[in-house]
């Protein structure tokens, strides 16, 4: 039966790069992944691009690209990425800049666009999903509206012979699926594998989140050589069975408790895993370790895709503004107290006009609030003030930051290491589109 | 004894819902778990952070449990003021529950 390895080269737009490198060079792979995508990446980077019609990709690309065009050229490895995030075309042509500047000719880059739809939603009647607001009426304060596009234009992108495949927005495990799809033959109505072959992209899409990272608990899961985590393999048949490991000697480990960690992360109903190419079913899922760092995962299924893409909305919602100051040593909790009720007063008397506002105690309740966090009856010797606020303009955000700010001399005694902060929130809300009104387009460009 | 010496959990977000699973180290203790943490005692733990309803979703042929809790990011994980906006941290103080030992079953040594 025919396998085919393919590598998850990051979880996250700012992860770590050695292991990419390591999975390019030792993984044995044919297929090398990054996910770089979050939430709010694509409305920040849409403001980028704005400013400048050559920026709007993942800042790391460059750096990411360098490191492992060399290693994936002489193996033959294909990448497939979101690192287009705002802007694909712009990063497959500074990708084509790093590949000439390396010597590699002939590298075949496909940008795969589409996936941005503001003007469809704006235009159409649509409504937010979480408020039931038309979208029309939010239209001043649109920044980004990008549709979760599928596998369907990463395959057809192969299928030509792209060696790199960059997109913009795409559900995060299709980036894995689509290499299952185009190797072996898979139809697009094949809900059962393609339920499989998602399974395995969202056990990878996270990296280091299977391998033992984000996994550690001292004395209870102890996870080994986490310096050096390495990132994902997974290898897949043709008939859609799995198997998750890593390269032999990295860090961290891949058991059945790290998958299953991974299997349930982000999830909601178990058995309706909504993607744009199958709605994924991981309620009969198991894992089976079948050796060091290998483990076998089966019984994920899949049953026909929605009809709708989902789409992220991005949208200026307000201005936050920050404020921290420490105090420590016998009575600190007391003076942390006396602060944060100054500055609550302070706020109040020169009539700082904000939506929202928190008072946390860092140390002692900002986390969990104050019915969970039962500091077992003792002390902490030292506490973090920190006050947070909701305003209409930045400069009613800076304002609260300066209030904590002048606890130096004129609160408690013996404050230290203040820090204030204040910033504009591009903040998310999500729509259903029909997919029909998403139209994916795919750019070749050869280095 | 603590859910924590069972069990693990690890905290993920959407928007403004958060999601934790509970997973058996050994999946013979699945259904003591799946006994004593239910969605109303979730709910109750976290009746400070999380505002709307908890759906517990059961996924036996893992051990493991996924509760769904709706307004529990402070808005959403993109506007919140909270300094753990993505909720984390919630996974922890899940694992603090005291669940009866007497319950458990016996093994086979």
């Amino acid at each position: 039966m025919k396998t085919i390895r393919i590598g998850s080269g990051a979880g996250y737009s700012g992860d770590r790069i050695e292991p990419a490198v390591e999975l390019a060079e030792q993984g044995d792979i044919q297929y090398l992944v990054f996910e770089c995508l979050a939430e709010r990446t694509i409305a920040i980077a849409q403001g980028a691009k704005l400013k400048d019609p050559a920026q709007g990709y993942d800042p790391l690309l460059a750096e990411r690209m360098l490191a492992v065009l060399r290693p994936c050229h002489a193996k033959g490895i294909r990448i497939v990425t979101n690192m287009g995030a705002a802007n694909p075309a712009a990063a497959a042509a500074r990708t084509r800049e790093i590949a000439r500047s390396l010597g590699l000719g002939g590298l075949k880059i496909a940008a795969v666009s589409g996936d941005d739809v503001l003007e469809t939603l704006k235009s159409g009647d649509h409504r937010i999903e979480e408020t039931g607001e038309p979208v029309s009426a939010m239209a001043g304060k649109l920044v980004s509206a990008n549709a979760y596009l599928g596998a369907a234009p990463i395959v057809a992108a192969l299928k030509a012979g792209a060696d790199i495949v960059i997109t913009g927005r795409v559900a995060d495990p299709a980036l894995f699926l689509a290499p299952q799809i185009f190797e072996f033959g898979w139809s697009m109505e094949d809900w059962d594998r393609l339920g499989k072959g998602t399974v395995v992209g969202h056990l990878l899409e996270c990296a280091g989140q299977v391998t033992g990272g984000y996994f550690a608990d001292p004395g209870v899961k102890d996870v080994a050589d986490l310096a050096r985590l390495g990132f994902p393999i997974a290898e897949v048949g043709e008939d859609g069975s799995a198997v998750i490991t890593k390269v032999a000697g990295s860090g961290g480990a891949v058991t059945t408790a790290t998958c299953k960690e991974q299997l349930l992360y982000e999830i909601h109903d178990p058995a309706a895993y909504l993607t744009p190419d199958v709605v994924a079913d991981f309620s009969q899922v198991r894992f089976v370790q079948e050796g060091p760092d290998r483990v076998r995962v089966t019984g994920a299924t899949g049953r026909q895709r929605p009809g709708t893409l989902k789409v992220s909305v991005g949208y200026i919602d307000s201005f936050i503004g920050e404020g921290q100051i420490s105090y420590a040593g016998p009575g600190a909790l007391a003076r942390g107290r006396l602060a944060l009720e100054i500055v609550r007063e302070r706020l109040a008397l020169t009539g700082v006009a904000t939506t929202e506002l928190r008072f946390d105690l860092i140390g002692v309740d900002s986390i969990h609030g104050g019915a969970l966090s039962t500091a077992g009856g003792q002390e902490p010797y030292e506490v973090r003030v920190r006050v947070v606020g909701r305003t209409g303009s930045l400069k009613e955000a800076q304002r609260i930051g300066n209030e904590v700010e002048t606890l130096y001399t004129n609160g408690p005694a013996s404050g230290g290491g203040a820090t204030k902060s204040a910033k504009d929130v591009v903040a998310m809300l999500s729509a259903l589109l029909p997919r029909e009104l998403a139209k994916p387009a795919i750019e070749f460009m050869e280095a | 004894m603590k859910l924590r010496d069972i069990a693990h959990s690890r905290t993920g977000d959407k928007g403004d819902i958060s999601n934790i699973s509970v997973i058996a180290f050994d999946e013979a203790d699945y259904p003591l778990i799946e006994a004593h943490v239910t969605a109303d005692r979730v709910k109750e733990l976290f009746h400070e952070v999380v505002h709307g309803e908890v759906v517990r979703y059961t996924i036996p042929s893992v051990g493991a449990l996924n509760f769904v809790m709706r307004q529990a990011l402070g808005g959403g994980v993109t506007r919140s003021l909270a300094l753990d906006a993505h909720g984390k941290c919630l996974a922890s103080a899940l694992l603090d529950l005291e669940i009866p030992a007497t319950d458990r079953p016996v093994r086979a040594t």
